[in-house]
């Protein structure tokens, strides 16, 4: 009887090349461990890589179907590291004064060729909010906030109005109608608040014999605007919290959430 | 066709537009058995996509929706009546499961598989998908930018950005201290506590509907009637002096809608006894004083003991009266509605002389 004969097939140039940059002192460098194949790798690749240990080694096989998770918390973590990145670049050539604001972003459209990144930071920060919306509506379908997550749900609700300020903030930057008018409306809520805001109930009990303490200078929405009506100082203001103060807090934010998810036994499942 | 687009028109009328989506949320939760159907799912999206085909040959209808800002949300809303739709679906088809003592699909998938690649690879697909998809539509559509701000010239209407509109359509019926600083708090707080409210122990890690009916209508309730449908209100049939116009209308800046809404004491003081406004505002008041406390402080105890009494008795005072309170201040807007609707009432409680107006 004739042994069969097992022919490997005849290795191609970029096979023999993967397989030599594999083996050099540089790659191996990088990467601590054989390529994820067995077992024993899938494991090494999770621990030896600071952005993948985010994850477990293992997870639920519910967790992983898009079925269950609808990717929608991926999908918002994505979109703000992509609005970061388009911001860093959007801030090199926009200054948050009113000379130059508005100017600044005619310049982008005008000027830069088949520029896109104002619209990238636009649109995505449209598709986060949305993002955000249906992942935490997916939380809620599936009962996930509850025991041991209740405190993740929490500091997820945290999340959703920081995602939301910084949209609000970011909607001022381009200096134009629509920006400052939204931004009108919206602010001038704040001078109904209650006590704090000068057309808000209870501000009128605030004063020292005659001289009320609440005033339109000196209220809630004074603090927001930085000015009585949404000038300058809006604008620095929107600008430094769009920019540095509200993100530096959701990436905090983020790391708690995060931890927590997997420390709150992963990705929810039945019991 | 004019004849199609006025029932359109006329259906959207704030009034007739909630009230279908208060019956769009009661037929889904009640027929989800039906619901759950892949025909019924296809079958509302691709009625929604023939709405939009057929609407987009209207000049007015094409003005409001092709509006940079607003294209997002027209995705939004096919992306929440699927969604919407799936969750229910998943529900029902778990259910079914659990009835038959098979479990949630879930428990069925509860073994381990390794991330990588299980999950890396998805995760990697579902990155290149949206960055293709963000990259297109940066493509296809430029951000909006226009006249440049000047302080002097309001435009008509003013609106919020897209997310804060349901707020702003708040403002139709409450004073901006509640429809803009305490009911937004409210929102945010009520959310934050859910998890400490919810003590049902059921429906955690999967999708289910009987086991979790009570709390899943009510968040229905909240996110899809009262918070996204009033965006989509706000954004598209709301035009100059925040007046109503149809999505086939022409947004006519002279439009004028009679403004008859009457104060409660007005009611009672004028109507009903016949008599003047007396001077001091806590005497002109006292009756919608005596309402809002009655509402805020008596109901709950009093639901406590009849109608809610299962839900005090299993949940316990603190927890009952904590989520009472915050489900009476989320139905506070629909019965506001309803008031205005039937009665033109404007204000509960009106003291201008501070602000208080409810």
């Amino acid at each position: 009887m004739a042994e069969t004969k097992i022919v490997a097939p005849k290795e191609g140039p970029l096979v023999q090349f993967w397989n030599w940059l594999t083996e050099t002192q540089a790659w191996k460098s990088i990467f601590r461990h054989d390529r994820p194949t067995s077992d024993r790798t899938r494991v090494l690749v999770m621990l030896s890589n600071v952005f993948l240990h985010l994850h477990p080694v293992r997870i639920r096989k519910s967790g992983v179907k898009l079925r269950y998770t609808w990717c929608m918390g991926g999908l918002s973590f994505f979109l703000f590291l992509s609005l970061t990145l388009t911001g860093l670049l959007l801030m090199f050539y926009y200054r948050p004064t009113l000379e130059y604001a508005y100017t600044d972003i005619v310049g982008l459209r005008e000027h830069v060729p088949f520029g896109i990144m104002r619209e990238m930071h636009r649109w995505g920060a449209h598709a986060m909010v949305i993002t955000v919306w249906l992942h935490m509506f997916r939380v809620f379908m599936t009962g996930s906030y509850k025991p041991p997550r209740e405190f993740n749900w929490s500091v997820g609700v945290v999340m959703l109005v920081l995602t939301l300020l910084l949209s609000f903030t970011g909607y001022l930057l381009p200096w134009d109608q629509l920006a400052i008018w939204a931004i009108t409306v919206g602010s001038n809520m704040a001078r109904a608040t209650p006590f704090l805001g000068h057309e808000g109930p209870g501000a009128g009990l605030l004063r020292l014999g005659d001289v009320p303490l609440i005033h339109a200078a000196d209220d809630a929405r004074f603090a927001l605007l930085g000015g009585t009506f949404v000038g300058e100082g809006a604008l620095l203001r929107f600008y430094v919290l769009h920019c540095v103060g509200l993100p530096l807090a959701i990436a905090v934010l983020m790391a708690v959430h995060f931890w927590r998810v997997r420390k709150d036994g992963g990705i929810s499942g039945p019991l | 066709m004019g004849f199609v687009k006025g029932i359109f028109n006329a259906a959207a009328d704030p009034r007739l537009f909630f009230l279908l989506a208060v019956i769009s949320l009661a037929i889904l939760v009640w027929k989800r058995e039906q619901v759950a159907s892949n025909s019924f799912g296809y079958g509302v999206l691709g009625c929604l996509a023939i709405f939009f085909a057929f609407g987009s040959f209207d000049a007015n209808f094409r003005l409001i929706v092709t509006k940079p800002d607003n294209v997002p949300i027209v995705g939004l809303i096919f992306m929440l009546v699927f969604f919407v739709w799936y969750s229910l679906r998943e529900g029902v088809l778990n259910d079914r499961r659990i009835v038959k003592g098979e479990g949630p699909i879930e428990k069925a998938e509860s073994d381990r598989v390794w991330v990588w690649p299980d999950l890396v690879y998805i995760e990697l697909i579902a990155l290149i998908v949206c960055s293709v998809v963000l990259i297109v539509w940066s493509i296809v559509l430029k951000a909006p930018l226009e006249q440049p701000a000047n302080p002097a010239n309001t435009p008509n209407p003013s609106k919020a950005p897209w997310y804060f509109l349901g707020l702003q359509e708040m403002l139709v019926y409450f004073d901006p201290w509640l429809a803009g600083v305490v009911l937004p708090t409210l929102i945010v707080v009520g959310l934050i506590c859910i998890p400490y409210i919810d003590t049902n122990p059921k429906g955690n890690g999967y999708y289910t509907f009987t086991e979790r009916k009570a709390e899943i209508t009510i968040f229905l309730f909240g996110f899809a009637v009262l918070w996204a449908s009033l965006i989509v209100l706000g954004t598209f049939l709301r035009g100059p002096n925040w007046n109503f116009f149809g999505p086939f209308e022409f947004w006519d800046v002279h439009k004028l809608e009679a403004l008859t809404n009457v104060n409660l004491s007005e009611y009672i003081w004028v109507r009903a006894l016949g008599r003047g406004l007396p001077q001091a505002w806590y005497v002109r008041e006292l009756f919608g004083i005596l309402l809002v406390l009655f509402y805020v402080g008596a109901l709950p105890a009093l639901l406590g003991k009849s109608l809610f009494k299962g839900y005090y008795e299993k949940m316990g005072a603190a927890r009952y009266y904590v989520g009472v309170f915050l489900f009476l201040m989320m139905m506070s807007l629909p019965i506001k509605m309803l008031c205005r609707w039937l009665f033109n009432l404007k204000y509960v409680v009106a003291i201008g002389e501070f602000f208080f107006n409810i």
